[in-house]
């Protein structure tokens, strides 16, 4: 099930997505987390089976950074981008394209660290360059709402001679 | 992607999931949904382009069906950036904690 109670996702403005969640942990160690190769690799890693062999970071204003992952079967994505902005360990700002652009045009990350009583609160905002980007990734699922819709979908598809597709495959068959 | 746009709009994710539930005739999405047959057919005609739908007429009815293989397309896609970040941030919180049981070890101090 989706972990709702602890992932919130937003839409600030027309052009974001902003997800916040809290962390058991201070957040120089959070900071070390998102900025790290050796722990970035830990964690950034996607569906069950897939690694990061490459995770390089040049933590410079105008350094860049490039991470690729590998899927079970092979398969590899990559995403690449230049930090903009870097206040350790509250703020870093970079840019984002993936090899295989999924949504139109670059996108600006922005991961906000607030420290309260040992607990860090993360807001990762990612701006798109237009509202059509930012749609398209908000209906792939990041927003929980329409996930939750989805989840249906996926529950149904995901059962062999599920009611709703059964009866549409028959009916339109005859 | 025309498969996420075709969705984009709540009214037709709405009629998707009606659909969910089987093969539905225009006149009865019309009661359920609360809107108007020409809004309802325009949406139709959306998700149609999309190959989402299918439609056939029966008498003087026209009824519509769900097609399976553009929301499975979907769904690994859905379901691929769902899993990413729910994965990840409990990946991270593990993580954190195995760092910080590391620094009351070593020692150090919190601040």
């Amino acid at each position: 099930m989706t972990n709702t109670g602890t992932l919130k996702v937003t839409t600030p403005t027309d052009l974001e997505i902003a997800m916040t969640r809290v962390f058991d942990a201070p957040r120089r160690l959070v900071f070390d987390a998102l900025t790290k190769p050796e722990l970035l690799k830990q964690w950034l890693l996607g569906p069950p089976g897939w690694s990061m062999p490459i995770c390089e970071i040049d933590l410079r204003v105008g350094g860049t950074y490039r991470f690729v992952w590998r899927g079970p079967d092979g398969t590899e994505m990559g995403t690449r981008g230049v930090h903009r902005e870097i206040v350790v360990p509250e703020r870093l700002v970079a840019t984002e394209r993936f090899d295989d652009a999924w949504y139109p045009g670059e996108a600006l990350v922005t991961n906000a660290l607030v420290e309260q009583g040992g607990k860090t609160t993360l807001t990762l905002t990612v701006l798109y360059e237009s509202r059509e980007a930012r749609d398209i990734a908000l209906k792939s699922g990041m927003e929980q709402g329409v996930a939750a819709s989805y989840d249906r979908l996926a529950e149904l598809l995901a059962t062999p001679g599920s009611r709703g597709m059964e009866k549409g495959a028959k009916q339109s068959q005859k | 992607m025309a498969t996420l746009k075709a969705l984009a709009e709540p009214n037709r994710l709405h009629i998707v999931e009606l659909l969910l539930d089987g093969p539905c005739p225009v006149g009865k999405m019309v009661n359920r949904l609360g809107l108007r047959q020409p809004q309802v057919s325009k949406h139709l005609r959306v998700l149609s382009d999309a190959g989402l739908v299918d439609v056939r007429v029966d008498a003087q009815r026209r009824i519509y069906a769900l097609r399976p293989a553009p929301l499975q397309e979907l769904e690994v896609w859905l379901e691929r950036y769902r899993r990413l970040w729910e994965g990840n941030f409990q990946r991270l919180d593990a993580l954190l904690d195995e760092l910080k049981t590391k620094e009351k070890k070593s020692g150090r101090t919190k601040r």
